[in-house]
């Protein structure tokens, strides 16, 4: 293993991070906040929504942010450069073995993912205050929680991105992003679904479920939430399934 | 260097071979040039040596080193510059140096002078500080032939490195190719400009559909096509007869029908036979209505061993 070529293109990718900070933080965070204004401010604030709601809703915000940056910052890079710009061809040809290329793709996401999570927290508890109430009462878990959840985000990044087709990007997100968030339990918790028993066993396939419900846990345990061990076994699980399939196709890509 | 190949990896039935059974050997130290026209394995040799293509059988070697079995340390003694450019648009142009030769391990003060080096000797100084989308394709091109030598490799693969370049900037790059190589470094270069091919080869490889047709020094495979001269004649019309009359002449060595009404005649001299055809022709009763005449070129060889010229 070569640390110096891994970290010299970790270097270029915080580089070039720095560089379109702007663009990534709009991107990023634009769509949350607006989302925590309406939903935790106006809809409570005009009394549609108890004030508890605001508690709950900033997981799965969380969550969605998290999400959101990892895969956009593994799966777009990939999908443009490997189909369109040969971009990546240049530390293709970098004397490290193949997957590592894809490994340090995927830190570089998991990093950007880990950055916006803990950006949107205070920026949305600006938004919301007051009545918040989130508290930290495991830190380990948390920290836990939102490392698997930064690398369910950008495997996901890589497996999509290596994957689809670059006149396919419009149909990720709406096909795969949009009811992943949606049937993510990310604007509600799982226990809500209770009513429609069959939908609730379904969402399970969902990681984003366990990144939600896992962030609940962590950071507003007042709220039901699935048992803590569950989510971290269905998170690894995920990570590991995704890094698989997100490896095996970064190798076809890689040579022709 | 060597080369053994039979086709990228797990060719559908129906699909035609990149390459079939092509084999070379270059030793360190040479210019060898690919040369052949589009389609005809160049490029997917280059991918086999440098580790971007699997082939289906065969080997490859660099050095002592198997491509496909240790990849990192081939691609250490390798410098690429692809047929397309495949710049870091996210980067300026010195950056995209600095961080090629930080992915070969490189020390910061040496890659920034190495950069800096390779700006002035390829004349992008002024244009070091900007990203390189708005570059033009002549600059581009410039600028990956720097990268690829930004960490001094053994040997450098160019594909069709001068193609859309303007004549000024093709001579620098000649130069620059020439002055590589005199520092002991192996170049192979693909292409299918038979200028390039010989001015700068010291050997050659002509392929076709994946084979290698023919490998020598530019100017012994030049003395290899029968005669050296070309003349490409066409007739009214093209008989068995004429095509043995125009056999007796003096000083022709070959003749091909071309098609229905061409003949291709090789011989030891050009223009000067010229009359004598026209007087057999009219004798055969078939008029002379077109003549090229070329004089021994790797075009006349391409052309002698696969029947087309190297631009159909």
């Amino acid at each position: 293993m070569n640390w110096k070529t891994f970290f010299a293109m970790l270097a270029r990718d915080a580089h070039v991070a720095r560089r379109n900070a702007i663009q990534l933080f709009l991107q990023t965070f634009l769509q949350p906040l607006l989302f925590v204004f309406i939903f935790g401010r106006v809809m409570v604030g005009s009394g549609y929504m108890p004030p508890a709601y605001k508690s709950l809703l900033l997981p799965g915000i969380i969550a969605i942010s998290m999400t959101f940056t990892g895969v956009w910052a593994v799966a777009m890079p990939l999908i443009a450069e490997f189909q369109w710009t040969r971009e990546i061809e240049d530390r293709l040809l970098a004397p490290i073995g193949v997957s590592w290329i894809a490994i340090e793709k995927v830190i570089a996401g998991m990093l950007q993912a880990l950055v916006s999570g803990l950006i949107v927290i205070p920026l949305a508890w600006l938004v919301l205050r007051p009545g918040v109430d989130i508290s930290i009462h495991s830190p380990w878990t948390f920290a836990v929680v939102i490392m698997l959840v930064a690398a369910f985000s950008a495997c996901g990044g890589l497996a999509l991105g290596c994957s689809m087709n670059q006149q396919h990007i419009g149909l990720m997100f709406s096909l795969v992003m949009t009811p992943m968030i949606f049937f993510g339990c990310t604007y509600y918790p799982w226990s809500a679904l209770k009513t429609f028993p069959i939908l609730q066993k379904m969402v399970l396939v969902n990681p984003l479920v366990y990144a939600s419900e896992g962030l609940r846990g962590s950071l507003v345990p007042q709220f039901s939430h699935l048992p803590m061990v569950a989510v971290l076994a269905a998170l690894a699980f995920f990570d590991v399934l995704l890094l698989g399939v997100g490896l095996r196709q970064f190798g076809k890509k890689a040579v022709s | 260097m060597r080369a053994d190949a039979k086709g990228p990896k797990q060719a559908p039935k129906n699909q035609i071979p990149a390459l079939d059974g092509l084999t070379l050997e270059i030793p360190a130290g040479e210019i060898f040039g690919l040369l052949g026209p589009n389609g005809a394995g160049k490029s997917t040799t280059v991918g086999v040596l440098t580790t971007r293509v699997k082939a289906t059988s065969g080997q490859a070697w660099i050095g002592e080193h198997d491509v496909w079995k240790e990849q990192a340390a081939v691609k250490r003694l390798i410098g690429v510059v692809p047929q397309r450019p495949n710049l870091d648009f996210s980067l300026t142009a010195r950056e995209i140096l600095v961080f090629h030769g930080a992915y070969f391990g490189i020390g910061s003060k040496v890659r920034s002078e190495r950069a800096d080096g390779l700006l002035e000797k390829f004349k992008l100084t002024e244009r070091g500080n900007q990203m390189v989308r708005g570059f033009s394709g002549g600059m581009m091109q410039r600028l990956s032939i720097a990268r690829a030598m930004m960490h001094d490799p053994q040997v450098l693969f160019l594909d069709e490195p001068s193609a859309g370049l303007d004549p000024q900037t093709r001579i620098l790059l000649w130069e620059i190719i020439r002055e590589y190589h005199q520092a002991g470094k192996t170049v192979l270069l693909t292409t299918h400009n038979m200028d390039e091919a010989d001015a700068l080869c010291q050997r050659l490889a002509i392929v076709d559909h994946g084979h290698v047709i023919a490998v020598g020094t530019p100017n012994e495979l030049k003395a290899s096509i029968p005669g050296g001269f070309v003349l490409r004649l066409r007739f009214g019309k093209q008989t068995a007869d004429l095509l043995s009359r125009l056999q007796t002449l003096a000083g022709v060595r070959e003749v091909r029908a071309a098609d229905d009404t061409g003949v291709d005649v090789y011989a030891d001299r050009g223009g000067s036979l010229i009359p004598e055809v026209a007087t057999l022709a009219a004798g055969a009763g078939a008029e002379l209505s077109d003549v090229h005449i070329s004089e021994p070129s790797l075009e006349n060889l391409f052309l002698h061993h696969t029947g087309r010229s190297l631009r159909d």
